[in-house]
């Protein structure tokens, strides 16, 4: 029981950095309708950003860590949602009226850019960070096997819960919401009617990128280490749990993204270790085949 | 549309503007990940800043918007073609023009080790005939898997990211048969790409309901699967360490060796050279690339191919006209994996070792940037397409005047895959239908035209 409630916790903070990215899948898929492949990878940058933001700051003689934090927070935000804009601005605005699968592999391309370029720029290596957030609380003990809550992992369900909020907020409340789901439903009538189609994507692929790099700061926090590919196999999970809660759908992406951590963690805690890896690819070829409009999301129409 | 900019000083002050915010857009991506850069050192990790990198690297955005505004772009930030329409004038291409260019490329590929023997002894280039032939080797490789995968991909218009799987099957098969059965290439080619084209079925059958997007993940997602299967069914696939010691193919039956009862080299009379077996593997890739071309060229003209072909232009309609489109995909996914086993097989013997490592999703990319690039549907596309990306690695690790420029810890091959990726994206860009966009219909009701690929719709939503 107690082993099972720690595997519960931990599959809830490694599921919140899932769904973070997965954000960024579900709200381009559903403006765009293209699979943003690059995601993993514009994560994966953020990530970096984060780690040479941290040690830049370190340097820099700031002490607190609390203030070192949000200093990185926003600078790796502003930074990485630059990344994201300049992929979309690039690789797939030309190919926006083009045929279904070329922005698919502009896409492809720009994944494999961004992983050599950090390879490139900062080395192949593992780069580790020794722990900043340490401690935590004892929720209780059984027999000897205690019940861990670090202060990282709440760190990170609070992380997402607010950024959720404040997301979702924006989603429903704003006028740049309402051109997002103006553009989701039918571009050329939005546009129409005096939405500025171009500059809502873009948006649409910053904010993405913005969320996926506070996921890579939890995610470097969290492990303490990043590599270049770290963006590949995340990238595929999050796409999984957007796809598994609903593609379009931001609560889908949260709920597919928790469901896709608690899996993943429950799979290395109770099976074999040694397929890992295999879990990402089926569960994701599992979900497309048998679940392809998802928990939360509505059935592809086909229209003739 | 901006409006066009009329005098020089304005268009001057309109690029410089523009070149700027470039720049400034540069800055900002680049101040972190290339000013800095994470260092190990004794107590974890510190920075070591590169400012003079970060400058030129902006600098050169700087320049290069600047040039493009000025010089290419007339000062309306429109290129100067509209992005659909064809590059250049589609050349009426007669049916004989395009069979003689197409035998013209056999021949050159037939007679090449003979071009590059008499080459190298009169101009003594310094390319030794066993190194280019090496090398054309895997390129034609690449150009089989490209065949193959232009089947799925530029027939039957599937997007198939996990294509490398079929080739893994080919290669363990023949690598396992071979050296557990002690069976010969001859016997266990057919029996791969066999192995092959189950798997494409296999596979094949759970996608048949997904489409686009979708269907190319999860085939990514198959690619991966097997990979790590491989990886970790270690009984059978000796894990990450592979199969080494796979027989090298005989010439039917007589061994390519220095010294045994019969080679080779004894029965026809030669004497022992190596480079026997290097033209033999030559011819055998050669005429394996050949047989794809040809079935791939007459598949297009039975009713299957041309079930293929229109269900890449509309399933929907395809089904209404009452084409069996499961029948057309698993074909199609069949055809294709079989041709990707027969070189996974090749793959395998040329090699002598095989391990999970060459079958990563890189590779699945690299073959299908090499059918898109080439052209999709398009046979000499892919030619091309091959040579030129192939080549081009072969070329970059041949750079090391570079150092001289760069200093002494450069290293080209780094930057094969960065460089990849930009001609996969660059080209995407500036032809969408690839290099060779031109190609003839497979069907015609009463006189012949070149198609232009933009006519094609292709699934285009």
């Amino acid at each position: 029981m107690a082993y099972f409630l720690q595997q519960l916790v931990n599959g809830i903070a490694l599921g919140s950095i899932y769904g973070l990215i997965a954000i960024g899948y579900t709200m381009v898929y559903g403006i765009v309708g293209m699979i943003n492949f690059a995601h993993g990878d514009i994560f994966m940058v953020g990530a970096f950003i984060a780690l040479i933001a941290f040690l830049l700051i370190m340097s820099l003689g700031v002490t607190l860590i609390p203030l070192a934090l949000v200093l990185v927070l926003i600078i790796a935000m502003l930074l990485t949602a630059m990344w994201g804009w300049t992929v979309e601005r690039i690789a797939y605005r030309p190919l926006r009226e083009s045929f279904r699968l070329a922005p698919l592999i502009t896409a492809i391309g720009m994944s494999i850019i961004l992983q050599n370029f950090i390879q490139v720029a900062q080395g192949a290596r593992v780069k580790p960070l020794q722990p900043i957030i340490t401690g935590g609380y004892q929720i209780f003990d059984e027999g000897g096997f205690a019940v861990n809550l670090s202060n990282i992992q709440i760190l990170i369900v609070v992380t997402t819960v607010a950024l959720m909020g404040v997301f979702w907020l924006i989603i429903t409340r704003t006028a740049l919401g309402r051109a997002q789901r103006a553009c989701e439903q039918d571009r050329l009538m939005a546009a129409l009617s005096g939405v500025n189609v171009d500059r809502t994507i873009s948006l649409t692929f910053v904010i993405g990128a913005a969320l996926a790099a506070v996921a890579g700061l939890l995610y470097l926090l969290y492990y303490g280490v990043i590599d270049f590919f770290i963006g590949f196999v995340a990238g595929i999970k999050a796409f999984t749990a957007a796809v598994f809660g609903g593609i379009g759908s931001l609560p889908g992406a949260m709920l597919g993204g928790l469901v896709i951590g608690l899996i993943e963690t429950f799979w290395s805690a109770y099976f074999t270790i040694e397929y890992k890896g295999v879990d990402a690819s089926s569960m994701l070829a599992i979900v497309l085949i048998f679940f392809p409009s998802g928990l939360l999301g509505r059935p592809e129409v086909e229209k003739v | 549309m901006a409006e066009p900019v009329k005098t020089l000083s304005h268009r001057l002050q309109a690029a410089v503007a523009d070149a700027l915010l470039a720049a400034y857009v540069a800055f900002a991506l680049f101040c972190l990940t290339l000013g800095f850069k994470t260092v190990d050192s004794v107590g974890g990790l510190t920075l070591k800043s590169r400012p003079v990198l970060l400058a030129t690297v902006v600098g050169i955005v700087f320049v290069g918007r600047l040039l493009l505004n000025l010089l290419w772009w007339n000062g309306n930030w429109k290129m100067p073609r509209p992005a659909w329409g064809p590059v250049w004038p589609i050349p009426s291409v007669s049916r004989y023009g395009a069979d003689n260019g197409a035998l013209l490329l056999v021949a050159a590929a037939v007679l090449f080790p003979i071009l590059a023997y008499i080459v190298e002894k009169t101009f003594h280039l310094g390319l030794p005939v066993r190194y280019l032939l090496d090398l054309s080797i895997l390129v034609l490789t690449y150009v089989m898997l490209g065949f193959g995968l232009n089947i799925v991909v530029g027939l039957a218009g599937l997007l198939d990211l996990g294509y490398v799987a079929f080739y893994a099957v080919g290669a363990y098969t023949l690598a396992l048969l071979a050296v557990h059965f002690d069976l010969g290439f001859w016997f266990c080619l057919p029996l791969a790409g066999l192995l092959a084209a189950l798997w494409g079925v296999v596979l094949g059958f759970p996608v048949l309901r997904l489409r686009g997007d979708y269907l190319a993940i999860v085939t990514l997602a198959f690619g991966e699967i097997v990979r790590i299967v491989l990886l970790n069914w270690t009984e059978v696939t000796n894990g990450p360490n592979g199969i080494s010691d796979i027989p090298k193919p005989t010439f039917f039956g007589l061994p390519f060796s220095a010294s045994g009862p019969e080679t080779f080299a004894s029965f026809f009379g030669l004497r022992y050279d190596p480079l026997h077996a290097i033209l033999f593997l030559y011819y055998l890739i050669l005429g394996l690339a050949l047989i794809t071309s040809l079935v791939t060229l007459r598949l297009r003209r039975l009713p299957i191919g041309r079930a293929w072909e229109a269900m890449r232009e509309d399933e929907i309609a395809c089904r209404s006209l009452g084409i069996n489109t499961t029948i057309a995909k698993l074909t199609a996914f069949a055809t294709g994996a079989m041709f990707g086993g027969f070189a996974g097989a090749f793959f395998a013997t040329r090699q002598g070792f095989i391990s999970p490592e060459s079958f990563t999703f890189m590779e699945s990319a690299i073959i299908l940037a090499i059918v898109v690039l080439g052209g999709m549907g398009s046979q000499i596309g892919v030619v091309l397409a091959a040579i030129v990306m192939i080549g081009g690695f072969e070329l970059l690790r041949n750079m090391e005047w570079l150092q001289i420029v760069f200093g002494q810890d450069f290293d080209p091959s780094l930057y094969r895959m960065l460089l990849f990726g930009i001609a996969m994206v660059g080209i995407m860009l500036w032809r969408p239908r690839g290099i060779i966009s031109s190609r003839e219909p497979s069907i015609v009701l009463n006189e012949r035209r070149a198609v232009g690929g933009h006519l094609v719709k292709e699934g285009r939503a």
